[in-house]
């Protein structure tokens, strides 16, 4: 086994981190999720860490039951992508011509609509759920999960060794999972990290917006929303979210680049 | 003395990924002298560090390369010593340089005049009309079609043959005193090849240049070098003229080079049924509207060797992608061991598919980087033979066996072979299918020398042995005199020659055979002048 | 006909084509709902008959394809329908947002291209050096956070603490220039860095590509100065890929600015689209996705159209 390199440990121990605080987030938290336990606003202290919200909730469990939900949604949403995107973009390469052409005039198609514009169009008229969320943001972007696999599937389909499979007569099972998928298993996990934060930001623009979560479940983007007043007044409430999302982002970054380095190596180095 | 090398050493700084970086030595103390308007060869196999001394003279590293140690002098200067600045000006001044690939090294965005004159207005050697005459002198002395216009071109409205000509124009163009070739006619077809070669050796007779030679072509650095300086892993191994490195070599290894190719096989004469018979194959690829096999026919016996020939683009390659069934035939029947053969691959029985097997050229695309090499060479025994366990692992290892590996390379991943041992691969894997015919797709053209001399060698025991017949499909003349029985020579998408070795090598010849025949380049001083006044036809590559 | 010429009237051919499905998917987008459209509109307490007037108003009795051709035609005459909630034109009420979204849009559009070829350039000059390092470590930090939040972290600092500049983006049409721009001050501030970052390590990696090229090392055996090197060998082939950086990233400023509108309260399309959207007022929001779906569509061809005329390969044919 290799040394797992100190950049790729810390990513590790801090996304581990988060996803701990948000699964037991109801035994960690200090307070419940909507008690109102003091003033508005108040300033840190030893009883509200983070100080209190726009309406005297305890800050620090806003943002452990809001990262609790914001980390539920984006996990789904990019399972939900994955499972779409590379289905879709396996097939389109291994089974080419006609699924291949329409498959992927289709993605183009959606990709021609900025992903916020058509989420927000559709959400103008679907019931708000967090299930209408995470099949809205899955489906989207399931179009650039599509996108890479396809393309890393077709790099690999080319190579002499699938074309060796095929000449021995074997099944496209065989071909898919024995040739193909080992081979592009690196760089898709590598990128579900990426998809992965890119739905974090995805989730809190909505909720910011209004439109994302709804009240009274806290989530990051929420949480900006709630307590954007206060910047006026130099009230940091609203910027802690700032923080959780962007070490959250750094350290899956970390985890990924490792991981696409580690698997380019197996290669011999190419 | 223009150039003198002492004790040279070269390192580079590797980052293997994941692993703590280090320091390697790719030179180790190589001394060598250079007259003015002698040419000096470097040769050796990949790795040899020959590139990496051929840059020395400008103090060049690619990536990472540095030089550690020694002296280069040129002119009695220490160029090591010069700084950036002084670099720069004996760059492209006094020593230019010619690349590998030409297609490659020209700026794809600025006319070729833009390029050749370039150096030479950047040292302020003449003014622009002066140095755009004096290429066009060299374009016409260097054999290019209309030299007054061919620099208004862009690189790809040239072919291959012609730039690396350009190449030769642009480095001569500043007056320098010295020009190093790189490799300069390794990535063209053969029959091209001796063409620019012949035009670089006049161009630097005429010229009074000195030059160094790099190649890993013993006989094509022995037609135009004055001294020859043989390479091993980055340690000189012999230096002397020309004529006693070819005629009589000191050491092993020199010999090992000189002797290369000549291994001996005895035409065996076409007896049974074939059990390859390929009648009026006519191909083309989707898309396009022009047929790259016309009327193909050839037959196979079995336990023989068929070579078919031709430079790229003669349709060798796709033949064995029709007879595999990978590319459907729009007229024609291939026979295969007695019975017609469905003509697209998903119509063939598993018989079929396994009796018919393929070794490809690039070994390292042929298996997958994450499967070990006992799962490369099982799989086709548990697909075909339904073997697993511990019986399957006892017969790949007789087949590593058969292929001369040992038995710790049975979980070893390709990334940790050689060249030769993933080769080497793929023919176990082909083996294990117990195949009647394999296809051979250029399968010794990727590796060096004294490697590929190996492979053949084990080709010919292992059909000794097993009766496998083989379709071997290569560029090379000299692989084909070693191991065929029959030769296909293919020009154009079609057999221009076919017969048994010794009647399509025996005169009288028609013109392309002769063509090709001509330009195997011979481990023979003054062969170059004798084969390009012999010529009766141009290559199409110029 | 000139094989290039071709080339780019198949690409805006297929830009036109693009477009006409984009309004396919944004109309069908807004149907897909499960039940009845102005009952989720009105909400579950609505009267029946309040529902059947939202009905009647939204042509809901219609087939969708006939509603879909209704609602092309008439944008295509620039009628993009009434707004459900203040009855309003839309095509009236949006005009002159968009000219607010297209200025603050073309103010960060001007400041962050310029600079961000230029940082990416001097990257690659220091390849592997301490000004790349810094670059590209600042620029990593700024994308890792989202527009809005950039946005609070901009307005806490310099509109509350250090109060240089408005917190608030408020310009309406009396006001001169030197107003307006002071005004849009920290969205523009907060665009520019988001598109910043990707657009430099973009250009960055573009050239270095190019600067990997046989050619490059062709020119550096030539004695060709650094400088030089760059600029006159790796520029010319950097064209068309950086061409597309700054068309993606351009596209990439036209969804931030929604979200940049919104927290500096900026009178533009972005605000307008959001607001709607909470609303539920569909003609609105379908006519907004119009708009912004086109733009985005224009900047793609326009910077596939540009790669195509950069390419030697296809003006100067064999």
């Amino acid at each position: 086994m290799r040394r797992i390199p100190l950049s790729a440990l810390l990513g590790l121990f801090i996304t581990g981190l988060y996803f701990f605080v948000a699964i037991f987030a109801p035994l960690i938290a200090p307070y419940g999720m909507g008690d109102v336990v003091g003033g508005v606003w108040e300033s840190s202290s030893a009883h509200f860490w983070l100080g209190t919200d726009s309406i005297g909730r305890d800050l620090l469990t806003r943002m452990i039951y809001g990262g609790r939900t914001t980390i539920f949604i984006a996990t789904v949403a990019t399972l939900l992508s994955f499972s779409v995107g590379a289905t879709m973009g396996f097939t389109a390469a291994v089974v080419g011509g006609w699924v291949d052409q329409g498959l992927s005039r289709f993605i183009d198609l959606v990709m021609a609509i900025p992903s916020l514009i058509f989420a927000l169009v559709v959400l103008s008229v679907m019931p708000v759920t967090v299930t209408t969320l995470i099949l809205v943001m899955g489906l989207l972007d399931s179009t650039r999960v599509f996108r890479l696999s396809r393309a890393i599937a077709v790099d690999i389909t080319v190579m002499d060794y699938v074309e060796a499979a095929r000449l021995r007569g074997e099944g496209q099972i065989w071909i898919i999972f024995r040739e193909i998928l080992p081979n592009a298993l690196s760089p898709l996990v590598a990128e579900m990290g990426m998809r992965f934060i890119f739905m974090v930001l995805f989730i809190s623009t909505l909720s910011f917006l209004g439109l994302g979560v709804q009240p009274p479940l806290a989530d990051w983007g929420g949480i900006v929303k709630e307590n954007k007043e206060g910047i006026v007044y130099g009230i940091t409430a609203a910027l802690y979210p700032a923080i959780a999302i962007a070490t959250l982002a750094i350290s899956v970054n970390l985890v990924a680049d490792w991981i696409l380095n580690r698997t380019t190596s197996l290669k011999g180095g190419r | 003395m223009l150039l003198e090398i002492r004790n040279l050493q070269i390192g580079a700084t590797v980052h293997p990924p994941g692993e703590p970086s280090r320091d390697i030595v790719i030179v180790d103390g190589v001394s060598l002298t250079l007259e003015k308007g002698r040419v000096l060869g470097l040769i050796g196999e990949s790795g040899a560090g020959k590139s990496t001394i051929g840059l020395s003279p400008m103090a060049y590293g690619r990536g990472g390369v540095r030089i550690t140690g020694g002296e280069i002098l040129l002119n009695g200067r220490d160029i090591r010593k010069a700084g950036p600045a002084g670099l720069r000006d004996l760059r492209g001044r006094e020593v230019t340089y010619v690349a590998q690939s030409a297609a490659a090294a020209f700026n794809p965005a600025k006319k070729l005049m833009e390029q050749v004159i370039e150096t030479t207005l950047l040292h302020g050697l003449a003014s622009r009309s002066e140095a755009e005459a004096r290429a066009i002198k060299l374009f016409g002395k260097l054999g290019l079609p209309n030299p007054e216009t061919i620099g208004n071109r862009f690189p790809h409205q040239v072919s291959g043959g012609q730039l690396q000509r350009v190449m030769t124009a642009m480095a001569l163009c500043p007056q320098p005193e010295l020009v190093i070739f790189d490799e300069p006619t390794t990535a063209l077809d053969v029959t091209t090849q001796i063409e620019v070669l012949a035009a670089i050796k006049e161009a630097i007779r005429d010229t009074g240049v000195a030059a160094l030679y790099i190649t890993h072509d013993l006989a094509v650095v022995a037609q135009v070098s004055d001294e020859i300086m043989v390479l091993r892993s980055g340690k000189m191994v012999e230096y002397g003229p020309v004529q006693q490195i070819i005629e009589a070599p000191r050491e092993e290894y020199t010999r090992a080079l000189v002797s290369v190719r000549s291994i001996e096989h005895e035409e065996k004469t076409p007896v049974g049924e074939p059990v390859l018979a390929v009648k009026g194959i006519t191909a083309r690829y989707r898309g396009t509207h022009f047929d790259v096999l016309k009327r193909v026919t050839v037959d196979l016996r079995p336990g023989q060797t068929l070579a078919v020939v031709g430079e790229s683009g003669s349709g060798k390659s796709t033949l064995a992608r029709v007879i595999t069934g990978l590319l459907p035939p729009r007229a024609g029947t291939i026979r295969f061991a007695g019975r017609t053969l469905s003509a697209d691959l998903a119509g063939r029985s598993k018989d079929d598919l396994r009796e018919l097997q393929m070794i490809y050229q690039m070994a390292d695309v042929a298996m997958n980087p994450r499967h070990t090499v006992g799962t490369i060479i099982g799989r086709p025994l548990e697909f075909y033979f339904g073997l697993t366990g511990e019986a399957k692992r006892k017969r790949v290892q007789e087949l590593l066996d058969e292929i001369e590996m040992g038995a710790g390379f049975i979980d070893r991943y390709p990334a940790e072979l050689s060249g030769g041992q993933k080769q080497r691969v793929c023919i176990a894997r082909a083996l294990a299918a117990k195949p009647k015919l394999i296809i051979c797709d250029e399968v010794t053209s990727a590796l060096d020398p004294l490697v590929a001399d190996g492979i053949l060698k084990l080709l010919l025991s292992l059909q000794k042995r097993e009766g496998v017949a083989y379709l071997f499909i290569t560029h090379d003349l000299a692989t084909v005199k070693a191991i065929a029985d029959s030769i296909a020579v293919m020009y154009r998408g079609e057999v221009v020659r076919y017969g048994t070795k010794s009647d399509v090598l025996a005169p009288p010849f028609d013109d392309y055979t002769d063509l090709l025949l001509s330009s195997v380049p011979e481990m023979k001083i003054g062969w170059l002048e004798e084969v390009i006044a012999h010529r009766k036809m141009e290559s199409a590559g110029n | 006909m000139h094989p290039v010429l071709k080339l780019i009237t198949q690409r805006i051919a297929l830009g036109i084509l693009l477009l006409l499905a984009a309004s396919v998917l944004i109309f069908v987008g807004t149907q897909i709902l499960p039940g009845d459209v102005a009952q989720a509109i009105l909400g579950q307490s609505a009267t029946p008959l309040a529902v059947a007037n939202l009905r009647k108003a939204m042509g809901l009795n219609d087939p969708a394809y006939v509603r879909y051709f209704h609602w092309l035609f008439a944008a295509m005459h620039g009628d993009l329908g009434h707004s459900l909630t203040n009855g309003a034109d839309v095509a009236t009420d949006m005009t002159g947002r968009m000219l607010n979204t297209l200025f603050l849009a073309g103010t960060a559009a001007v400041i962050a291209v310029p600079t961000a070829i230029l940082l990416g350039l001097i990257a690659v000059r220091y390849q592997g050096r301490w000004p790349d390092k810094v670059i590209t470590g600042v620029t990593l930090a700024t994308v890792s956070v989202p527009e809005f939040l950039l946005g609070y972290i901009l307005m806490f600092f310099f509109a509350v603490k250090f109060r240089v500049a408005p917190s608030v983006a408020m310009i309406n049409e009396s006001m001169s220039l030197g107003a307006k721009l002071h005004a849009i001050m920290l969205p523009v501030a907060v665009m520019v860095l988001v598109v910043l970052g990707h657009m430099m390590r973009m250009t960055r990696a573009a050239i270095l590509n190019v600067m990997q090229s046989a050619y490059i090392e062709t020119a550096e055996l030539k004695g060709v100065r650094p400088f030089l090197v760059i600029f006159r060998h790796a520029f010319p082939n950097a064209i068309s890929p950086v061409v597309n950086v700054v068309m993606i990233n351009l596209a990439y400023l036209v969804v931030g600015v929604v979200v940049v509108e919104v927290v500096f309260v900026y009178p533009g399309m972005g605000q307008y689209l959001v607001d709607h959207v909470a609303k539920r007022d569909v003609p609105v929001v379908q006519a907004c996705g119009l708009v912004f779906a086109a733009v985005y569509i224009l900047l793609n061809m326009l910077a596939d159209v540009i790669s195509i005329l950069a390419n030697p390969r296809l003006r100067h044919p064999k």
